[in-house]
């Protein structure tokens, strides 16, 4: 390759160009771009499905989908799609692929070629997925998958076994990848980055890593025993041979829980680098925030079973559950509580992607102290399965998730493109969003707790007036994301172009906003000196 | 601070419950616009009540808390008003104390919380057992104290129903059952997991075929008691039912005689079904 005399004439966009640039990437930017761009495909797909749901719910009695079946597979879709191919590609594999490198100073990831196969392992998950649901009738079992009713005898046809293979596949590419982020993260830090100067988004990558590394391997075995009950006549998860359908439950949910950690730690990170940059402060209390997310990785492992509590548990495994998940709440209250010390003292810029930052902590907040009445096995059976746990998760994961994801992007996006969003826009999608989530979920909590059960087409006429109010809250968002998805379109196509390293000033002090906008086809390839407070103390050297 | 908290406790009560008024007969089902948990028929569900109104309490309490800090901040320390910022990083006092304080609201929860786990776990003097199973899609009820008779309670549809009758929520053959009685109730499925929930009576507890699942209730109100399944149980998942009447023990005890002799030839009907299955090979 002509690399290095190119780099001597300070060229660094040399890269093989056309299909081939992107189908044999190797280089991180690029795969953290495919990344995102797979997320906003499965995102209007996936909020298409939810759309759907609530303009069937919007009204009782059956509308729109005559046929239930289907409506358990828009259930399922919506569920596989959002966790597995919109929030996790968007924030591991594509702000992960950007940033961990660019923040660290290290010139790529430690493995490009496996980056490249977990990308396309993802990409290739997807059809499966997507293919599942149009082979035979669907699957019909709700994202969990319980048996006996993702058993052969109840979901005959070929559709959970794609699904089954999609989420193999998609596990295959997660592990590959949190391998990637591990080995980078331990071992290509420049010089001078300790593990105690790393961004906060470092140490919230690094630990996502380890929760996919431990969590997904105990799905996939789950979902090769279901996938040999299905095909093979084995009967790990059906009584009639011996066993056992609560089996099932608790591999899940060993996956599961940590699962939901990995969707909002990502979040954490990029939310501390926000409100770090607009607040003009180092993030409050990093230590504890970098262990805060350790911890909540740590102790995510040993909950699981509180989405369990009606399955029949002894009384005395429900009480170590809930004690186990209310200690959450302790990192998860310092999180809270460190980013509004950060910004107390702070000189804020209300810029949109803090403005996105300011609504997930709103969205978190809320979520989470939902979160703690439902760790209770003492009252959460009377919430369990219905509404009320619907808005609490779509609260403090989803669509907290989503509102870091804007961040990120907004934040971003001019590093990645070059090219700055329309301000004002912007924020009106902000507001817009926000509003609609809102008015979207807020009314659920009381949908739950008069007692309306989730994954229904239809329901009895008392829960009207809240499903429409929230079916209007629905409508509100979709607008908001037609309108991200104008901002997206709009930046790539003529936002003003970005040519300060840094458009963020003072409050911006991670590495990739040393190197240059958009960020060349290859970064640190002098390697910086990193100084106390994670500052180069050479810059990162665009040659000559 | 939770002392402070306690000043919110009507404002919540009244942006919070929808109160009904004047409710003759007991109806354990949800009102139109109903914003909070449904009212309590049972000692279980009046212990939920309690323990949700201390747990509302601290939610709304963090949740001010919260938003009032994060409106300050943002007013106070907005670029124009505080243009240089602060480089202090860390205070340990403080990270002690937001530590520290959660941890003791924490406690403040998990203390009743733990109680109204172990109370509605298990009671200790049954006086008859109600046995449920779940099927695609309704459900079959079994009184082995009274002399073992067994009916299926099938949902009602749409078009045959009578005025009054709540649409999604109505059966045939509804569950019986005496107030002020202590009812063991024991719970399966005999093909995939189903949920039988009634909101009313603060029962919830997963039919898991292969299992039996146990709980208890104690009826307060004679009256109407509706549910429905709470498990994903396939296509017509959202239309199975359940319709738990109480009675006085008077009215229990002539039904039962009524529902003998109703319900005899159903008597012992997963023999009948095996043999059914036989007579159809
Ligand atoms: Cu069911």
């Amino acid at each position: 390759m002509a690399y290095g005399a190119a780099a001597a004439h300070g060229e660094h966009d040399h890269h093989p160009t056309g299909w081939k640039r992107w189908v044999y990437s190797t280089n991180h930017k690029d795969i953290g771009t495919m990344y995102i761009w797979l997320s906003f495909v499965a995102a209007i797909i996936g909020g298409a499905m939810s759309w759907y749901i609530r303009l069937e719910l919007a009204h009782p009695g059956i509308q729109y989908i005559d046929d239930f079946q289907f409506y358990n597979v828009l259930v399922t879709a919506h569920g596989f799609l959002m966790v597995f191919f919109v929030v996790m590609p968007a924030m591991i594999g594509g702000f992960g692929n950007w940033f961990v490198p660019l923040m660290i100073g290290a010139p790529d990831m430690a493995f490009p070629r496996m980056n490249n196969i977990s990308f396309w392992l993802l990409a290739a998950a997807l059809v499966l997925l997507v293919l599942s649901t149009v082979v035979g009738d669907g699957p019909g079992t709700g994202w969990t998958v319980y048996p006996p009713l993702s058993n052969a005898n109840y979901q005959p046809g070929p559709s959970v076994d794609f699904g089954i293979l999609a989420l193999h596949v998609a596990g295959a590419s997660s592990i590959l990848g949190a391998v990637n982020f591990i080995v980078t993260i331990f071992n290509m830090r420049a010089p001078g980055m300790t593990m105690h100067r790393m961004p906060l988004f470092v140490w919230a990558i690094l630990v996502t890593a380890f929760l996919l590394l431990l969590a997904v391997p105990v799905l996939a075995g789950a979902l090769t025993m279901l996938l040999t009950d299905r095909n093979f006549g084995t009967t790990f998860f059906a009584p009639d041979g011996g066993g056992d359908p609560v089996l099932w439950q608790h591999l899940f949910w060993f996956f599961g829980h940590p699962e939901v950690y990995i969707i909002i730690i990502p979040a954490f990170g990029i939310i501390s680098q926000v409100i770090s940059t607009f607040s003009k402060r180092p993030v409050f209390g990093y230590l504890g925030m970098a262990y805060a997310m350790v911890s909540i990785g740590v102790v995510g492992f040993i909950v699981w079973a509180h989405h369990m509590y009606t399955v029949g548990l002894d009384a005395d495994a429900r009480a170590y559950f809930t004690a186990a998940t209310l200690i959450i709440a302790v990192p998860t209250g310092i999180k809270i509580f460190s980013w509004l010390a950060t910004m107390w003292g702070g000189s804020i810029e209300f810029e949109t992607p803090m403005l996105c930052a300011i609504g997930f902590i709103w969205l978190f907040v809320i979520g989470g102290v939902t979160g703690v009445l439902l760790a209770n096995a003492g009252i959460d059976f009377a919430m369990h399965d219905t509404y009320y746990v619907v808005a609490h998760f779509h609260y403090v994961m989803a669509i907290a998730a989503i509102f870091a994801m804007f961040a990120g992007w907004y934040y971003w996006i001019g590093k990645m493109s070059g090219r700055q969003y329309p301000d004002l826009l912007s924020k009106v999608q902000f507001w817009v969003f926000f509003i609609g989530v809102n008015v979207l979920f807020f009314p659920q909590h009381f949908l739950g707790l008069a007692g309306m059960p989730r994954r229904i087409p239809d329901y009895p006429d008392a829960y009207w007036g809240w499903n429409y109010v929230s079916s209007i809250g629905a409508l509100i968002t979709a607008v908001g994301t037609f309108m991200f998805f104008y901002i997206v379109w709009y930046t790539y196509r003529s936002g003003k172009p970005v040519t300060a390293d840094n458009p963020w000033g003072e409050g911006a002090t991670t590495l990739e906003w040393v190197v240059p906008s958009p960020a060349p086809f290859h970064t640190h390839e002098e390697l910086p000196v990193i100084g106390s407070g994670g500052r180069p103390t050479t810059q990162a050297a665009p040659a000559e | 601070m939770l002392e402070k908290l306690k000043i919110l406790v009507p404002f919540i009560a009244l942006g919070v419950m929808a109160s009904p008024i004047a409710a003759s007969a007991e109806e354990g089902l949800a009102k139109p616009w109903q914003m909070n948990l449904q009212d309590a028929a049972s000692p279980v569900m009046d212990k939920i009540h309690d323990f949700h109104s201390l747990l509302m309490v601290v939610m709304v309490g963090i949740v001010l808390f919260v938003l009032a800090i994060l409106g300050y901040v943002c007013f106070r320390f907005s670029a124009k008003r505080n243009p240089v910022p602060s480089k202090t990083s860390h205070n340990t006092l403080l990270e002690v104390v937001w530590t520290a304080v959660p941890i003791v609201i924490l406690i403040i929860i998990a203390i009743p919380g733990m109680r109204l786990l172990y109370f509605h776990d298990r009671a200790q003097d049954y006086e008859m057992t109600l046995k449920v199973t779940g099927h695609q899609w309704y459900w079959t009820y079994n009184y082995p104290d009274q002399g073992d008779f067994e009916f299926d309670s099938i949902p009602v549809p749409e078009g045959d129903l009578e005025p009054g009758q709540p649409r999604l929520l109505t059966v045939d053959n509804r569950v019986v059952l005496p107030v002020d009685t202590n009812i063991q109730v024991l719970i399966t499925a005999d093909d995939v997991i189903h949920n039988w929930a009634v909101p009313a009576l603060g029962m919830k507890i997963d039919a898991t075929p292969g299992r039996i699942n146990e709980r208890w209730v104690r009826i307060d109100k004679e009256g109407m008691y509706y549910g429905m399944c709470s498990e994903l149980c396939g296509v017509y998942h959202s239309f199975m039912p359940i319709q738990v009447e109480a009675v006085s023990k008077e009215a229990f005890a002539k039904w039962v005689e009524q529902a003998q002799e109703e319900f005899a030839q159903n008597d012992g009907s997963s023999v009948n079904l095996v043999e059914a299955e036989q007579k159809s090979r």
